[in-house]
């Protein structure tokens, strides 16, 4: 067996990978599906009606991917330049508790003006969390991958620390929670029913602005040009440490506003159980996108339907909703073999 | 001879998708013989020994090594029937001895000890009978490129090889341990073995060779005893046409255009810089020759941008040198061609338009404002330089990857040039190009130097830089010798100083000949 490179990768192909890899992920899970003793067309069938059925399993499943789509995009920004942004977790959780210290009576603000700061201030801790991971990488060669993976726990014990202690609301009886974040500052439904929020709005114009910059700004040449080659970026004149540094502020400031979202959109209050690991599950809506951050929407929606949709499934037939995080791991392998794949190609010698 | 060819290819094919990089190569070598593969970039030398090695396997066609067909995808097989191959680039490890080095791989690792003693022995006799010195205790990291090559060689002769193979061996040697080179191999024929050698130079091949086959594009375009062939006859054969390389006419040098003087770089080493005086005029180049490591590398750097780290001035039309800033550097009027196009010169991944605009992007033209490129510009400007310097491609926005090696090269010089720069600096310009290509840089660059751009050229080719600039210096462990014209130092002389011997010495050694 030989592996070869493709003379040429058509758009067609290299465009299918994903979905390729979908169903390729579907039909590995169909084998532990059967194991656990379910029918595999009943259980994939009720995933389905679980994601999509009905409106409001639509309006759950768009909800669920609106942080997705900020780590997503936060990802998919840090990886392009080859920067191995982790902590996407932690940078969320930080824009969380920016949201909670600005948003629960500290300052008041019309609305829209509120929800804006709200914004801005999570942004900024989320790149703020950052600083120091990056700074380390540019100047010592320290491995961001450890750095903002360890930055995770850090932050994830400040917030146990805080809701526990000096933040928990009084009016919580007893449970860990930081006090609601004030009327003005709470994101609005959507739609009258559910708990679809402006935050969807606010994720996909980000996804806009974010491929806009990539694409046609000075800005996103010069991350791209450091990503592909480093060397290379340097030599025409790319100041390749501060483009990382301005990368890696550009990503954490995504991740935190997912936290904010979460934190005044959906919950209306900070709890250690805001993100069920959305920052990783980032990770993988990025690499399902390839890195685009016009295809983070589809792969985040995704993402997000496979998780609601196995919730029901289990529900249903009793089979465990580990499913999910099985199904979404094996998709994103399935992913980079398939991108690999349609770059080379496999031929069998006799 | 009426024994069977030690080595016989017999119809030997190989294709990657739709390229045929060997068709029906059939081929036999003879004990004693030294057969020459000449062939340009990219002609199918490497893949044709590959196979011989078992690195591929052919898709057509079978190897007979003594009558005896070679099973084919196996190194061990051909290591076992007497096939030893010294790359070009080597394969040792520095922190073992030479030794060691040899002898790694060819005892078992369940012997209870290492047969130390007769290993010795077999060394020390192969390094008599072959002259091929050097001391067996010897750290690899002490030794010169030519003593490792040597090791090589002998690692090769210790596994038994009767058939060795030298990947463009020379590449990396001085005139004088070139020749010292080909004393070896005369040994190692004279002995019964059989070599082929791989090069693209035509003097070394005409040196040492008893038969020469020329590859182009995969097949064999003529295969003649060396004593019968001549050198424009072998050219054009490798080319498949007559192909003159442009000539230095005669023009009156203006003023300094580049001035360096005392430049010094810390940290030790041969490739430090040492107290460099160099000015370089209007209508004028001066090349850089030397064995690579020895500061050109550095040089090259600094006045490319990439070190701002030394003492010393450097200046272009008498302004000081924005040091470690490519982009004032390049604004200032210089032009840059980088040593190594895909590390250095060309982002792959990326459209050619946007390769073309890498070094002013922040310039009125390219961006409104600094901030948002003008991709209608960008893509225009970028059409025009494809069709001015005659890029083979399907536009701006064909990804940068895909390109031929000449090509790229056509590329960052027409980003370089096209600013009509008043210094260029050209570091190995020509390395790894087909001699169409090798015509077209030199046939630019000598434009640049009529419009009068002042010019720099970091070249291991000392041929090219003979026959392409008006002043030579040579560089040595970081110290760089006055620039004299081509004329008044032959190639022995120029060799002896790139390994560091001073002018003196050279007259006594002058009988040194180079193989021309």
């Amino acid at each position: 067996m030989v592996i070869e490179p493709r003379q040429s990768v058509s758009i067609w192909r290299a465009g299918l990978a994903p979905v390729w890899a979908i169903l390729a992920s579907m039909a590995i899970c169909a084998v532990l599906i059967a194991w656990a003793g379910a029918s595999v067309p009943n259980a994939y069938a009720l995933l389905i009606k679980g994601a999509f059925g009905s409106a409001f399993a639509i309006k759950e499943t768009l909800t669920r991917s609106i942080p997705l789509i900020f780590t997503g995009l936060a990802v998919s920004v840090a990886f392009r330049a080859k920067f191995y942004n982790i902590g996407a977790e932690g940078q969320l959780y930080a824009g969380a508790l920016a949201a909670t210290f600005f948003g629960t009576g500290l300052i008041t603000l019309p609305p829209a003006l509120m929800i804006l700061l709200l914004i801005l201030t999570g942004a900024i801790a989320g790149g703020a969390l950052l600083i120091v991971p990056v700074l380390l990488k540019t100047h010592l060669k320290v491995d961001e991958v450890v750095t903002t993976l360890l930055l995770n726990f850090v932050v994830l014990l400040l917030v146990s620390y805080l809701i526990e202690g000096p933040w928990k609301d009084p009016m919580s009886l007893g449970w860990p929670q930081a006090a609601s974040i004030i009327d003005e500052g709470v994101f609005p439904l959507l739609l009258e029913k559910g708990r679809l929020h402006l935050g969807l709005i606010i994720a996909i114009l980000f996804a806009i602005l974010v491929w806009l910059m990539m694409r046609f700004t000075v800005l996103g040449y010069e991350i791209r040009a450091v990503g592909y080659n480093a060397k290379a970026a340097e030599f025409a004149g790319i100041n390749v440490n501060r483009t990382v540094i301005i990368t890696a502020l550009i990503s954490g400031g995504l991740a935190g506003i997912a936290g904010v979202s979460e934190t005044a959109g959906l919950k209306g209050y900070l709890t250690l159980d805001l993100s069920p690991g959305f920052g990783y599950t980032g990770i993988a809506v990025a690499m399902l996108a390839q890195l685009n951050p016009l295809a983070v929407i589809p792969a985040a929606i995704f993402l997000s339907a496979v998780y609601v949709g196995s919730d029901a499934m289990s529900r249903a037939v009793n089979i465990p909703t580990y499913i999910a995080d099985v199904l979404v791991g094996v998709s994103v392998l399935a992913v980079l073999c398939s991108v690999m794949l349609s770059q080379y190609r496999i031929r069998w010698l006799k | 001879m009426a024994a069977a060819p030690i080595l016989e290819f017999r119809g030997v094919t190989k294709r990657f998708g739709a390229l045929t990089a060997n068709d029906n190569i059939s081929l036999t070598l003879n004990q004693g013989e030294v057969l020459a593969l000449l062939g340009e970039n990219g002609a199918g030398k490497t893949t044709l020994m590959n196979i011989l090695f078992g690195h591929y396997q052919a898709d057509e066609g079978e190897i007979l090594v003594d009558g005896e067909a070679l099973p084919p995808g196996s190194t061990q097989a051909a290591i076992s029937a007497g096939i030893g191959m010294v790359h070009q680039h080597f394969t040792l490890a520095d922190n073992l001895t030479v030794l060691e080095n040899i002898t790694v791989g060819t005892e078992s690792l369940w012997s209870w000890r290492q047969e130390n003693q007769a290993n010795r022995e077999k060394l020390t006799r192969m390094i008599e009978d072959y002259g091929l010195v050097v001391d067996p205790d010897a750290l690899v990291s002490t030794l010169s490129v030519g003593e490792r090559q040597r090791v090589e060689i002998l690692k090769a002769l210790y596994r038994d090889a009767r058939i060795l193979i030298l990947d463009e061996p020379t590449a990396v040697l001085t005139p004088q341990e070139a020749d010292r080179l080909f004393e070896t191999l005369k040994s190692i024929t004279a002995k019964g073995l059989a070599v082929i050698f791989i090069s693209h130079k035509l003097h070394e091949i005409l040196a040492i060779s008893t038969k020469v086959a020329v590859l182009r594009r995969g097949s064999i375009v003529g295969t003649l005893a060396t004593k019968d062939a001549k050198r424009e006859q072998l050219a054009e054969l490798m080319v498949g046409r007559v192909v003159t390389r442009p000539k230095l006419s005669a023009i009156k040098r203006g003023a300094p255009v580049l001035e360096i003087s005392d430049l010094t770089t810390g940290g030790g080493g041969s490739s430090a810089l040492k107290n460099v005086d160099l000015v370089i005029h209007a209508h004028e180049i001066v090349g850089i020759a030397g064995v690579a490591g020895n500061g050109q590398a550095v040089l090259a750097d600094i006045l490319s941008g990439l070190i701002g780290n030394f003492t010393g001035s450097a200046s272009i039309n008498g302004r000081e040198l924005a040091a470690g800033d490519p982009r004032s550097i390049v604004a200032s009027g210089v032009g840059r061609i980088p040593e190594d196009r895909h590390a250095r010169g060309m982002i792959g991944d990326m459209e050619i338009w946007e390769n073309l605009i890498s070094e002013d992007l922040r310039s009125s033209e390219i961006s409104y404002g600094g901030m948002v490129i003008n991709g209608d510009r960008a893509r225009e400007r970028a059409t025009e330089q494809i069709k001015e310097f005659d890029v083979r491609c399907e536009g701006p926005e064909a990804e940068t990857k895909l390109l031929s090696g000449g090509n790229m090269q056509k590329l960052i010089l027409s980003r370089a040039l096209s600013r009509n720069p008043s210094f260029i600096l050209a570091n190995q310009p020509v390395r790894g190009l087909d001699e169409g290509a090798i015509a077209y840089v030199q046939g630019r660059l000598l434009e640049a130097r009529q419009a009068g751009a002042a010019i720099l050229l970091i070249s291991e080719d000392l041929d090219e830089l003979m026959s392409l600039t008006d002043r030579i210096a040579v560089i040595y462990h970081g110290s760089l010798s006055l620039p004299e014209p081509p004329g008044k130092r032959s190639i022995a002389e120029i060799g002896l100083m790139m390994a560091g011997q001073t002018q003196n010495k050279s007259e006594e050694l002058q009988g040194v000949g180079h193989g021309h």
